[in-house]
């Protein structure tokens, strides 16, 4: 009796068991659906991977529902196989993400070595194996292009969203329809503009900085509305009690709105670099390409390397081994520059 | 450009010159901290409050009391120019602080409000600050330089009777106090700028029990230094807390108007008028 009353008043009821019944209700099925797809992609001439997950889940889930609804009933049969249905299109969604990035490494290793980091093509036949030459002017070919784009696009973005959201003024709704339909212009348009006005126009160029011009051209939209959207999540009292103090409305902004969603904000620069770190189209007709490094001064006015250029540039020359590593590198970069923002972002609020 | 000082100071030299009565003698006029003369405010064309008139004295508190709608909290919001913050929202009749038209066009509305502190419905500590930086924030937000801000820091929670839980804590965000902690860091942080008057809009709808007797000890406490104008819709705290009170009401499809307005003691015992007999005996609203 004793051991009972301990059991029950101090460790808790578990209510979500997974018992006999439980594991024969989905393992029958389980069995069930791969027999049966086993079965009809031997007798008939299906073929196929994809194919045989989609058939084997769609019939899971049918034998799912039975195998339920004979032990506890239509209602409870639906919930549970609702319930796997949204669970598998999920995982179905994540899919592509862990295939791409499986792919990249997977075909980007091999041609991986230290030199990738720390040489340039100059001089180098692309041909030769994975230890000579490197991508180091295409690495830093893409900080410096997506740091200048970001040195434009996030103050006027920022200042675009406190337009929007804090000071609403009378030409608030024209601002938002162009900043939207400026997230619709096709970065190549984007480039070509940027050909036209900067490069051959005035007579510039190609250049890194033409490069970024573009990209900050693709990245303000973006930056611009996801952080008005994030300013909105400022609960409005907050505004209220700064301006309550005595605040001036630019002190409100800058002192309590911002800091406070300060997060967002960073989340919306991640989203404006993912936007456009790995544009290619308007890099051709802007950066053009090099096989040497471009500090970020000569490439106010130099032609410049970068990751995703490079990759289309090796794809053209049949350099396949060398242009997945780059592909590889590149899937890093953003995300070692999402993982960056996030920690500055955390970081700042806590501390 | 006016320092704060300057703008701070002039209103109090207006009283002192235009009244021929030596400032030690208590004076009707001088004793009053708050003057409303036939106040209306609209939402648009909408007009929810008509003609309200009321004199609040120096270091008392009144409630105002009413039925939701009525328009307290928009007179209220009109006491420190907060109710103009609302697109077409508009505002007749005239406020005197200390004798000096607060909406008079020498006067901008941060003048008025840091001397005119405002406590929310809703506790409203700012998330991305920690509790000292919260009650320095109306310092940093107007630019003045505190001159011992430590103490400051000290002095105000004190008051706002928070500083033996928090002492230990001050580097923690405001936001990880319970609600009732967070209001009174709230009150702490508007007494921290040392306004003359303190609005107060429901500031104990959102807590609990123990938490509502704490604010209503700081706001006893604080009226021996400071006038408070309180929102409530709880007759007892009325009554505990208040000197006088006013009762607003809005018939049917009206503006809303002041009842009565009178000492406390009178309005809940012997009221002149039977709606306020009414409502504080919780016949409706």
């Amino acid at each position: 009796m004793s051991t009972i009353d301990a059991l029950s008043s101090h460790s808790p009821r578990r209510t979500r068991t997974f018992g006999q019944r439980e594991v024969t209700e989905t393992v029958v099925p389980i069995v069930v659906s791969l027999v049966t797809t086993t079965l009809l992609f031997m007798l008939t001439p299906l073929d196929g991977g994809f194919g045989f997950v989609l058939i084997a889940a769609a019939i899971f889930l049918a034998a799912f529902y039975v195998s339920v609804r004979r032990t506890r009933g239509a209602i409870h049969g639906i919930d549970r196989v609702v319930g796997v249905a949204i669970t598998l299109a999920a995982m179905l969604t994540a899919t592509p993400l862990i295939l791409i990035v499986w792919t990249v490494f997977r075909k980007g290793i091999p041609g991986l070595s230290l030199n990738f980091f720390t040489k340039t093509m100059e001089g180098v036949d692309p041909s030769s194996g994975p230890k000579v030459g490197g991508a180091l002017q295409a690495i830093t070919g893409t900080l410096t292009q997506v740091g200048l784009a970001m040195l434009v696009s996030v103050p006027f973005g920022v200042a675009t969203a406190v337009y929007l959201n804090e000071i609403r003024g009378r030409m608030s709704p024209i601002v938002r329809l162009m900043v939207d339909a400026m997230s619709g212009i096709p970065s190549i348009v984007a480039g070509l503009f940027i050909y036209t006005v900067w490069v051959i126009g005035p007579g510039h160029g190609y250049s890194g900085f033409a490069a970024s011009l573009a990209l900050g051209i693709l990245m303000l939209p973006t930056v611009a509305r996801t952080s008005e959207e994030m300013l909105k999540l400022v609960d409005p009292s907050l505004r209220e009690a700064s301006l309550a103090l005595g605040s001036s409305q630019w002190r409100t902004v800058s002192q309590v709105v911002l800091p406070t969603a300060r997060t967002g904000i960073v989340t919306a620069v991640i989203l404006g670099i993912a936007r456009v770190a790995g544009e290619t189209a308007p890099l051709l007709m802007t950066a053009f390409g090099n096989d040497k490094v471009i500090g970020p001064v000569r490439a106010l006015h130099e032609p410049q390397s970068a990751l995703p250029l490079l990759i289309f540039q090796l794809f053209a020359q049949d350099q396949r081994q060398r242009a997945w590593t780059a592909a590889m590198v590149l899937v890093l970069l953003v995300l070692a520059l999402f993982t960056l923002a996030r920690i500055i972002g955390r970081s700042r609020k806590t501390g | 450009m006016n320092t704060s000082t300057i703008n701070l100071s002039a209103p109090q030299l207006a009283v002192d010159s235009g009244d021929s009565v030596s400032p030690s003698v208590v004076s009707a006029p001088s004793d009053m901290a708050l003057r409303a003369e036939a106040v209306s405010c609209w939402f648009g064309k909408r007009k929810v409050l008509e003609g309200v008139s009321l004199d609040v004295h120096r270091k008392s508190v009144v409630a105002l009391i009413g039925p939701s709608g009525c328009g307290k909290s928009t007179f209220l919001r009109s006491l420190n120019r907060m109710h103009e913050l609302i697109p077409g929202a508009g505002i007749a009749g005239s406020i005197f602080l200390d004798g000096v038209d607060i909406y008079s066009n020498e006067l901008t509305p941060s003048v008025i409000r840091q001397r005119i502190g405002m406590v929310f419905q809703k506790p409203n500590p700012f998330p991305a600050m920690t509790i000292r930086e919260n009650v320095l924030a109306g310092l940093k937000l107007t630019g003045t330089k505190a001159e011992d801000p430590t103490s400051l820091v000290e002095w105000a929670l004190t008051r706002a009777s928070l500083w033996n839980e928090v002492k230990d804590r001050l580097h923690t965000p405001g936001g990880s106090l319970s609600g009732g902690q967070q209001q009174r860091l709230c009150i702490a942080r508007s007494l921290a700028v040392k306004p003359q008057v303190l609005l107060m809009d429901e500031p104990c709808s959102a807590l609990d029990p123990t938490s509502t007797r704490r604010v209503e000890e700081t706001i006893s406490e604080i009226s021996n230094e400071i006038t408070v104008v309180i929102v409530t819709h709880n007759m007892q705290q009325a009554q505990r807390v208040s000197d006088t009170c006013a009762f607003f009401l809005a018939e049917e499809n009206q503006p809303g108007r002041v009842v009565e307005f009178g000492p406390t003691l009178k309005m809940f015992s012997n009221p002149s008028d039977s709606r306020t007999n009414d409502y504080v005996n919780g016949r409706f609203g």
